[in-house]
């Protein structure tokens, strides 16, 4: 053996080392959940694992080392987009693999990565008009109503109501739809259009957010003061502060009462 | 059989806090609230706060802050070797070459980014895992900034930012924050955030832990998503800002005037280590939820392994408030699928009850995290916590009242995301509580840097979560998320002007891994552990005992 083979040896030992701990956390709480082996069958071939597993803990108690499909593991991040099929049954199921429980016998892939068309854009010059929609993605009108995107969404979105939203113009209806929408993808992979629905419902919700609901005014006022210095002298006195002042400060402050209305207002008004 | 979706074992506890529900409601109603403790009392709930277990933590050896007392978990990766060889790394054989070069893919170093791209700068976002897959894509509650003059303003955004981080912060960076905090969600606005809004345009406010005024601002209780999923939109749209994925930094590069000149990535398809020249660098590689520190659970990432932490130290940057670490207070505790996940901090603040095993209420659910945390652990301590089948304990989180105190659909409005995700599991939460119990959350100190992101490597950047000093020893609700965006954009800002007006050419050298590789050796510490981690390894014991292949042959492991 080299001396360049030995140091990776002893790199893969020490990296296994370091685990340890952490893993064997892991492995114990699986254990108490679910005793009970089930078969299931990651990209075609059989492993057993144990019930009550998320698919992505049951693929790493196989032994797989996950790189890609793994990112939140908490259901937002959209990276573990996964399709499954069970025996004797013609239907594709959806789910995401670390929200989904392993089922006895279930065929399972992730799709990982789909190469989606996504239009860049200059956002400054982009209005609220449907046609902005129109422009950068006209294959928008190869939608058939299919409803293929909306049985593919782990999410749950009316993926479909919200295209339809967009082809009629309702960019704040599209926006709205889609808020929950992870990007995982999923529907775009099934749409016999071809739609990159997520790209497009991504540029509604920025046109919704920026042109269509009416901008914050207290926020623009609130700037306009910081901007002009009125914050300036109390700050340097915080900044100068000792620690015995500012726990005086502290906890002299007038909380809100959680209960209050938009019109509460405190007593002492000397530092707004 | 269940009861509301839970296993029957549940049901006695259930209805304990089904008795108890509307004598609290009408509380509610009144305005009556469970006394907060005072500065000494939450002094002394302190004690049953991990970070004050003293066994959990050792003095590191080496490096910049020699003799600083942190978890063990952070020093086995100080003590630790490279990933490389300093002397196999090809230094003048450049692969990507750019103006600013990002390290981390989250809010921080997206937001960073645009503004460095704004000023000018070519930027090259390298980053371990897709871009966007960050614990930005994670929060949930909202983000902090004193809008509302006619009831706040940055003055007591300061106090409450210095009370929860128990006053140790650094004021010349907590006085920027706050004074710039406004200002970052205007420029969210800006971008198309879709904000919770009333229909004249007014933010959506409400309280967190720790705060004076209702200066919570949210996306629904998709915050961090709805933030990230824009940003990254915007960065696609740019032609200079360039995105390496899978391409972790494992050591900063230096050039022989100490200037920070690029970082050697590793390509983790084809296992390249590559090396990337820059003008100016910015570290935003997040926190480090994946190292279990005292085997907690944790609501983080699968990336969040303190990677920034372990090469900005090698390059010489001291560590800050980095022996504190954030648990959350609730963490789901059972179903177990979604053991460790956040439950966000919103429900309290929004009115829920947190209960022990009687129904009753014993804490002020607003107390700032450390406390609220120390107070549950003690709770369960003292035998009242709920206990599980699975031989767990945890605290009641009183969803259903929301339903009741803001009407019916609340939860289900306000908290889909949370919401869908029970429902999968068969627990509708406006009708059954939900059972938390604390959680690792975050990193509350890291690397040492100012207001303007500098570190005491010229040319070295640093925002996020990965630096230390802005929530001292314990962050607030919404302040990570303000923090990402002010401090994003002040670094880009930065290290697009250091790109453009002090950089200067030379010779790459990474003189500072062997130094410290030297000092490792000399103070005696024997080990084959390698850092940074990368990735945390959840391979089963029984798994790794047949992985026996002695070296890599071939295309395998």
């Amino acid at each position: 053996m080299s001396a360049k083979q030995t140091k990776k040896k002893s790199v893969a030992t020490a990296v296994r080392q370091r685990t340890k701990k952490s893993t064997e956390a892991v492995v114990k709480e699986e254990k108490k959940v679910a005793a009970r082996l089930i078969p299931i069958y990651i990209m075609g071939k059989r492993y057993e694992v144990p019930e009550g597993l998320t698919i992505m803990k049951a693929m790493e108690y196989a032994g797989y080392m996950l790189i890609r499909g793994c990112g939140c593991r908490g259901g937002t991040c959209g990276a573990c987009g996964t399709v499954y099929r069970k025996p004797g049954d013609y239907k594709l199921m959806v789910a995401l693999a670390c929200q989904k429980t392993v089922e006895p016998d279930m065929y399972i892939a992730q799709i990982p990565f789909f190469p989606a068309n996504r239009a860049a854009y200059d956002f400054a010059e982009v209005s609220a008009a449907p046609e902005e929609v129109f422009k950068l993605y006209p294959e928008l009108f190869r939608c058939v109503a299919c409803n293929s995107c909306t049985k593919a969404c782990p999410q749950g979105i009316e993926v479909m109501d919200a295209v339809s939203a967009l082809k009629k113009g309702d960019i704040a209806q599209a926006a709205q739809l889609s808020f929950d929408c992870i990007q995982c993808g999923l529907c775009t992979s099934r749409c016999f259009g071809e739609l990159a629905q997520y790209h497009m419902f991504q540029l509604a919700r920025r046109i919704y957010g920026a042109r269509i609901v009416p901008r914050a005014e207290h926020l623009a006022e609130m700037v306009k003061a910081i901007n002009q210095g009125k914050y300036d002298r109390c700050l340097d006195e915080l900044r100068e502060a000792g620690e015995d002042e500012l726990k005086k400060l502290y906890q002299e402050r007038e909380i809100e009462p959680i209960s209050a209305g938009e019109d509460w207002k405190p007593k002492d008004t000397t530092h707004l | 059989m269940s009861y509301l979706g839970y296993p029957d074992f549940f049901e006695p506890y259930i209805k304990k806090v089904e008795q108890t529900r509307p004598a609290r409601v009408e509380k509610r109603k009144k305005g009556e609230e469970f006394p907060f403790m005072s500065l000494q009392e939450r002094q002394d709930m302190l004690k049953y706060h991990p970070d004050y277990k003293d066994e959990g933590r050792r003095e590191i050896k080496i490096g910049p802050s020699k003799g600083y007392r942190i978890a063990h978990e952070f020093v086995d990766l100080l003590e630790a070797r490279s990933r490389v060889d300093p002397d196999e790394v090809n230094l003048s054989r450049i692969d990507y070459e750019t103006d600013v070069l990002i390290i981390g893919g989250g809010g921080a170093a997206t937001i960073a980014a645009l503004i460095a791209e704004e000023n000018g700068a070519r930027v090259l976002i390298a980053t371990k895992l897709r871009h966007g897959d960050a614990n930005t894509m994670m929060a949930e509650g909202g983000i902090q900034g004193a809008s509302k003059g006619e009831k706040d303003s940055p003055y007591y955004h300061y106090l409450d930012v210095m009370g929860g981080g128990h006053f140790k912060n650094d004021p010349d960076i907590v006085a920027a924050f706050v004074k710039q905090a406004p200002d970052a969600l205007r420029w969210l606005e800006g971008l198309g955030v879709m904000f919770s809004k009333s229909p004249d345009g007014s933010l959506g406010a409400m309280h967190g832990g720790g705060t004076c005024r209702k200066r919570m601002h949210y996306c629904a209780d998709l915050s961090g998503m709805e933030i990230m999923r824009t940003v990254r939109d915007e960065a696609r749209n740019k032609k200079n800002i360039k995105v390496l994925e899978f391409s972790p930094a494992v050591e900063l590069i230096l050039n022989r005037y100490g200037q920070c000149a690029g970082a050697v990535l590793y390509n983790m398809e084809t296992e390249e280590y590559l090396v990337a020249k820059a003008k100016a660098l910015i570290l935003a590689t997040g926190g480090s939820g994946r190292l279990h520190i005292q085997g907690f659970m944790t609501t983080n990432h699968y990336g969040a392994t303190a990677d920034g932490i372990v090469i900005g130290y090698r390059a010489g940057v001291p560590l800050s408030f980095l022996h504190t670490v954030q648990y959350h207070p609730t963490g789901v505790v059972f179903p177990e699928q979604i053991e460790g996940w956040l439950i966000t901090e919103r429900f309290r603040s929004e009115g829920s009850d947190v209960l022990n095993v009687n129904g009753e209420k014993f804490v002020n659910e607003r107390e700032p995290r450390d406390v609220e945390s120390a107070r549950f652990i003690k709770e369960c301590l003292d035998g009242k916590g709920v206990p599980t089948p699975t031989g767990k304990v945890g605290i009641w989180l009183d969803s259903p009242m929301l339903d009741i105190l803001h009407g019916e659909g609340r939860v289900r409005t306000a908290f889909v995301g949370k919401w869908k995700v029970y429902d999968r599991l068969g627990i509708d939460i406006s009708k059954a509580p939900m059972l938390v119990y604390p959680t690792l959350h975050y990193q509350n100190g890291g690397l040492k840097d100012n207001a303007e992101c500098e570190t005491v490597v010229p040319g070295l950047y640093v925002a996020g979560e990965v630096t230390g000093g802005l929530h001292g020893e314990n962050r607030l609700m919404g302040n990570s998320l303000m923090d990402i965006v002010v401090f994003g954009r002040i670094a880009g800002k930065n290290a697009a002007t250091f790109a453009r007006e002090r950089a200067r050419d030379g010779e790459l050298i990474l003189d500072h891994v062997r130094a410290y590789l030297k000092e490792l050796k000399e103070a005696g510490i024997k080990t084959d552990r390698v850092a940074p981690m990368l990735l945390p390894d959840y391979t089963t014991a029984e798994v790794k005992e047949k992985q026996l292949t002695v070296s890599r042959l071939g295309t395998l492991r």
